[in-house]
């Protein structure tokens, strides 16, 4: 087995073994979006207009709660110095761990997100966009999120950090995933949004695993 | 073997030591020694690779090519060295053979499961390979962290306080097991406050703050 997927095996294996983390993940997604038709009301129209939005923002919070921990426990134990090691270079075991972070906390979201989005009135057409859009572009905002835990890392406070760091660079995201739902609805067609997305899921795919492991060696070296 | 001239290393602004050189031949082990702060576990990290060293060369077989100085680089002694430092990088819902089996991996060198079983039970822990590791004692945690070393093949053991935590039985069982390293033409640099012996060559060097 190499390298790559052996750390993909052991994040998910020990993900399996602590649920807690991945739940709450999940579990904060569901309310958030089940919240929304309670406060807003009942309006057929008002839902549907606003469902892409707040099933997109809910997504990409839900995706950064757990990133604060995403190299902090390996970090905290001396695995990240091992992994600093390797053989197989810290970018691909890197690249392994936010594949594992999306496997954890941005695949269950989009298997939740057609679920959620009937709550908004969302007609067929769109959910089917709706989860097309959040599986290309949830990889998007691990990929992005992994740089923001790298360059907090051993840094106090660093969750908030994070947050103030990560949040600006998911806007194109959020932007042309939630306009992809959007366009579909008012019959533009979502290829336009779609194909953008995916541009931007390649160049993270490409740049992320590089930047991170940039900004784990400047932590593992102090 | 590992040639070292003229080594410094700065903490911030602080010189923490200059012109270390020695070199450690196949059959040969260094023992580190110095005051707490003198900068064992920092020389230990650039011999790794962890961190960059800006003054003097670390270099895997022979002296430097040039003399000139190089700039700030990374030694690449990945497939030359294998790492135990303070921390023991296991995890604590893993069981000491998964511990095992993964880090192995993560190395790209194939380990069959008997072997891994052997390397525990050669540090003692027979019978507890399958627990999780957060319910082994302090020790027993190191012992199984020190089990990576059987399965490495990495012929230069850099070793930051093996000794801490372990028993005598146990500081007896990893001396046998350096003892047949060296033996084997392993080289091994370690930090300790005791006073080691091993087989074969070897010196004490101390780092003068």
């Amino acid at each position: 087995m190499s390298g790559f997927t052996a750390v993909v095996k052991r994040d998910v294996t020990l993900a399996m073994r602590r649920k807690t983390e991945v739940i709450t993940a999940i579990f904060f997604f569901v309310v958030v979006a089940a919240l929304f038709p309670l406060g807003i009301g009942p309006e057929m129209t008002t839902l549907r207009l606003v469902a892409p939005g707040i099933l997109w923002v809910g997504a990409l919070l839900a995706s950064m709660l757990s990133l604060g921990r995403l190299f902090a426990a390996d970090y905290a134990d001396g695995t990240l110095e091992q992994m600093a090691l390797a053989p197989t270079g810290l970018t691909v075991l890197v690249a392994a761990k936010v594949v594992a972070h999306w496997l954890l906390s941005g695949l269950p979201l989009v298997v939740l997100a057609p679920v959620l989005g009937m709550q908004f009135n969302l007609p067929a057409d769109a959910l089917w966009i709706l989860t097309l859009s959040l599986l290309i572009g949830t990889p998007v905002l691990s990929l992005i999120g992994a740089i923001g835990a790298a360059l907090t890392l051993g840094v106090r406070g660093g969750d908030v950090l994070i947050a103030l760091l990560v949040l600006p660079l998911y806007v194109p995201t959020l932007i042309f995933g939630a306009g992809a739902v959007q366009a579909e609805i008012s019959g533009l067609g979502a290829s336009a949004h779609l194909s953008i997305l995916m541009a931007m899921a390649l160049i993270a795919a490409v740049l992320s695993p590089w930047a991170s492991a940039a900004a784990l060696r400047l932590a593992l070296e102090s | 073997m590992l040639h070292i001239s003229n080594l410094g290393c700065h903490k911030g602004d602080r010189l923490l030591f200059s012109d270390v050189s020695f070199e450690l031949k196949p059959g040969e082990w260094l023992h580190l020694q110095g005051d707490n702060g003198s900068g064992k576990t920092s020389l230990l990290r650039l011999v790794s690779g962890l961190a960059a060293h800006s003054i003097g060369h670390i270099t895997w077989n022979g002296p430097p090519p040039d003399a000139e100085p190089t700039p700030p680089s990374r030694a690449d002694m990945r497939a030359h060295v294998v790492y135990m430092g303070h921390q023991l990088a296991l995890k604590d819902d893993l069981s000491a053979f998964e511990n095992l089996q993964t880090h192995a991996q993560i190395n790209a060198q194939t380990i069959d499961d008997s072997q891994a079983m052997d390397a525990l039970a050669q540090l003692g822990l027979r019978g507890r390979e399958h627990l999780a590791v957060k319910v082994l004692s302090q020790g027993q945690k190191r012992r199984a962290a020190l089990a990576r070393l059987l399965v490495s093949p990495a012929p230069l053991w850099l070793l930051d306080e093996p000794f801490v935590a372990l028993d005598t039985k146990a500081c007896d069982r990893l001396t046998h097991l350096i003892n047949q390293h060296i033996d084997r033409g392993g080289m091994v640099l370690l930090t300790s406050h005791q006073a080691v012996t091993f087989t074969g060559q070897g010196h004490a060097y101390r780092l003068a703050a």
